[in-house]
This record gives C-alpha cells, structure tokens and sequence, in this order.
C-alpha cells in the first residue's frame, strides 16, 4: 500500500483513516477454499427472504443500477418486467454471468464462490416480478463456475421447496453474447448475436415471455438488499452510486484481482485494495476494452463511479511503466474486430481496418495520413451496429490518441515505445470462433 | 428532435452496402469507407425528398430501409 501512496500523489488534506472496508458480496468464507456450501451459507445470512412486490420499493429506495455495464435503475427494470407478466403471464428470469469483458473476472468468480447468494437472488428477483422460470446463463469456458453452480443446485435441490427449476444455459465466449438481445437469441436457441432493435426483453424476451435479463453482481446485490433494506445498502458508496461493486484489477498491480470497493472511492484507493502499483503506471484502462484510457499522472482522485467515468463495469487495467498504450489499444482493437458478430457493415469492415493502421501506428510506421484515417473511420462507425461493440472500440481507441498524444507524436516520427512486443494485461483465452 | 417528419433508418445487420440509396436520395444517404450508408438526422420534410426515400426503401435489395416517423429515436 505504500508503493501506492508514492507514487500516486494523494490531497495533502486528506485524513488517513481507514474506511469500512468490509466485504459484502466476498464476505464468507475465504476465496481460496472455494465454493460456500449451502449450510454454511444458511447458517451466515439464515434462510432467503421469500421476493414479492413489497420489494420493488426497498429496491428503488436502495438505488442500485445494474452492473454489467448498463448501469439501468434495477427497480425500473424489475417494475417493468412485473407489469408485463400481470397482462400477459409468467416471465423469465434470467442472470447473465457471460461476462465476455476479457479483462473483467468478477461474475464468473462470484458465481464459483458464492452460488447460493447468486441463487437466492435469482429465487427472489422471479417471485418479485413473477416469473416461474430462471436460467442462468453462462460463458461455456467458465468451467468451474458452472461445476460450482451444478454442485449447488444439486445441494438445495432435498430442501429446496421455495426454489424454482433452473436451467443452465451456455454460451460461445463472445465479447457480444452478454447483450440482453444476444442473451435472449441464444436462450431460445438461437446464436447469440445481438439483434437490431429488437423488442425490450421486459415486453418480448425469451420464447416471447416478459423476461428480465440481470448481470449476476446484480442479484447478488439483490439478494443482499432484500436480507439487509436499502438503508443498509446506502450505508456504503455514494449518493448517486450507493453501495459496493466488484472491480477486476489487473496488469501492473501487486496483486492482480477481483476485489470489492465502495462505490465513489478514488482509483488510488481502488488500487491500493490489490496492494497497490508495481511502477509509476503508464496507462490506466478504466472500463475493459470498451472503457477509456486515463492518464495515472492525474487521475488517482478519479472517483470509480459511473457519472465521472462513464461506465459501470469494475474492471480496472494497470498499464505498467514499460508498457505502451498504442501497443496495447492495438491490440485490443484488433481483438474487438474478430469479435464482431460480422452482422453490420461498419463494424465487420471498419474496426478490422483501424486495427492494421494503429498495428502501423503503434510499430512506429504510420504517417498522418493514417491517423487521419483512423480518426475518420471512428467517426463514421460511432453508433452504427445493431449493438454497441464498435462503440466501444471506437471509445478506447479515441480516448487512447487523446490520452498519449505525445506517444502519437513520437511513433508518427518513427520512434517507438521501446519493448513494444510486450503486452501488460493478461490475455483473453484463445476460443474457437462460433456462437452457439 | 420534437419534429415529427419522417427518417429513413437502416437495419445494420440486413445492410450489405449495395448503395442504391444513395445514388436514389443522395441529399440524405452518404456513404462510408465501406459502402455503407450514414443516414442524415435531418427528417424528410420536402414532398419530393419523401418520394425519393420511399423509392429507396423499394429498391433496397436487402430490405434493410425503412421509413419512421420522427418519434422513433433508432438509427
């Protein structure tokens, strides 16, 4: 934690005292032994609330906001789904733990550790909207997350009266497959490829139900609030950002991890949770692959909540001193390409493209005719799918040339980051192309 | 965005960038590097533009075009 305090200058002002920093999704037993049991599970938080209406309400007072990314008013889509199953019959509930963020762990690990919390979640949202079906819906790579979660279905099943039947379903390891329309696509059997303007899950989700579609950091919360009020749960974070969020922390960092923050803590603070950085960072890549660079020069008062960086989705990239970001943006622009769904034009042929020229840019042999070009493509590929992966490239991409515009310069005058070869973010598994 | 004049809209994923929209309505359809069309935000408000967007919305081969009214926010 010291290392941190160096090299990232913090307030002067600032009184050091230690906030509450107990864990509240990772509170249980340790992380290293695996997953929670279902009687050590009761036993710690008693039996699960039985969900109703009377929760929409705590869920609104409470403020959470979905955590996949979206950062939607839970209630809201909890209150739409509700309303649609009166008129039309029973929904679905879905809990998207497909995660295709390659640098974020967060979902997948909290459904290894923690099952059971992810399952009452998943009992209490369907009884809340009224729903008689639950499918949890996972990326096929995450093997022991989906061994954890049989093992816990299997352990429930004796005394699990309250529980409705779960279905497990998997998917391709896409970047795209955890969007809700490539979620409801694939749950009816379908690829899971996003679609154009399809209708909202909550009217005409799977098989044509009302169907609520929640990233799975989301329910636990849920499960949590519905144990605790929304007066526990604000006790933590900030106003407009109350409560904890799971943050994915990797690269450059002494102990690269998911870790659980308060919502609204500075980035030092985040980073000194996974003791701290190894070096004076070169790059910090708030967000994942669709997020946005910041400089670390000054950024440590950066607060981690979504109306100052723009998205929810804990994951944090700690680009270290000998790292470049154009290497870097590069490649993840290039990795985004081939996870296009290869469904709309601009995306299929436009991110390709931007990824050759800042392959060229970042190797030190681009002239300003490409940096015009890829300034260009951005421009005309920003908002142009049917979903918004090439948004998001185009997000890192900008935010990179703006952010290291003085490394632009020396790579246009043909000299590069020295060890550009090296790469300092884990690299996403290698999968077989296909979306089933 | 309170107009209520009607936008050509393009389904991304049927689109494969023949481009007869726009040699048809040129003033509202450009295209990309790509052959893609970018559609202009602007609604359709003159008669003779209308009839061109509805002659593009017919040639489309793809059937990717479509006319909405300006209360409908999507591309």
């Amino acid at each position: 934690m010291a290392v941190t305090l160096r090299v990232l200058p913090m307030p002067a002002d600032e009184p050091l005292e230690e906030p509450d920093s107990c864990p509240r999704l990772l509170a249980g037993p340790s992380i290293d032994r695996g997953a929670e049991r279902f009687a050590d599970h009761e036993r710690r938080l008693g039996r699960r609330p039985i969900g109703g209406e009377w929760l929409l309400d705590v869920m609104q007072r409470s403020g959470l906001r979905g955590r996949g990314g979206a950062w939607f008013p839970t209630h809201r889509k909890w209150r739409g789904v509700a309303r649609a199953a009166q008129q039309r019959g029973p929904a679905t509930v879905v809990v998207n733990a497909s995660e295709g963020e390659p640098l974020s762990a967060k979902d997948r690990m909290l459904v290894e550790h923690r099952p059971h919390l992810l399952l009452d979640g998943a009992m209490i949202a369907a009884e809340t909207v009224g729903a008689d079906a639950v499918v949890i819906y996972l990326s096929r790579p995450a093997r022991s997350a989906t061994r954890s979660l049989q093992h816990a279905l299997a352990e429930r099943r004796p005394r699990g009266s309250r529980d409705l039947p779960v279905r497990l379903v998997t998917t391709k390891h896409r970047y795209v497959a955890g969007e809700s329309s490539s979620v409801v696509r694939r749950i009816g059997g379908g690829p899971s490829k996003p679609s154009f303007a399809p209708p909202h899950p909550s009217e005409r989700g799977v098989l044509g139900r009302p169907t609520l579609v929640q990233n799975a950091e989301t329910i636990v919360h849920a499960a949590l609030i519905a144990r605790y009020g929304d007066g526990w749960f604000r006790e933590r974070g900030t106003d407009s950002a109350p409560g904890t969020g799971l943050v994915t922390i990797s690269g450059d960092v002494q102990q690269p991890g998911v870790y659980e923050v308060d919502l609204g803590s500075r980035l030092v603070d985040a980073l000194s949770a996974a003791g701290g950085v190894v070096s004076l960072p070169r790059g910090v890549l708030i967000g994942g692959y669709a997020g946005t660079w910041l400089d670390p020069r000054n950024s440590s008062d950066v607060l981690l909540s979504p109306d100052e960086t723009s998205h929810a989705c804990g994951v944090i990239g700690v680009l270290g001193r000998d790292g470049c970001a154009l290497v870097e943006t590069a490649h993840i622009v290039a990795y985004m390409a081939g996870e296009s769904a290869g469904q709309c034009g601009p995306c299929l042929l436009g991110l390709p493209d931007i990824a050759q020229a800042m392959s060229r840019l970042a190797a030190g042999c681009a002239d300003r005719g490409d940096l015009a070009r890829i300034h260009r493509w951005c421009d005309q590929i920003d908002g142009r799918g049917a979903c918004h992966h090439p948004d998001g490239a185009v997000r890192n991409v900008r935010s990179a040339l703006e952010v290291f515009a003085d490394d632009v310069e020396r790579h246009l005058r043909g000299s590069p980051c020295l060890d550009r070869g090296r790469t300092a973010f884990a690299r996403p598994p290698r999968t077989q192309r296909g979306w089933r | 965005m309170s107009d209520s004049g009607a936008r050509l809209r393009v389904d991304p994923t049927r689109c494969d960038g023949a481009g007869y929209c726009a040699e048809i309505i040129p003033e509202v359809v450009s295209l990309d590097d790509w052959g893609y069309p970018i559609l202009s935000e602007h609604p359709l408000g003159d008669p003779a533009l209308l009839r061109l967007a509805e002659r593009a919305v017919a040639q489309c081969p793809r059937l990717a075009l479509a006319l909405t009214s300006g209360t409908d926010r999507s591309r």
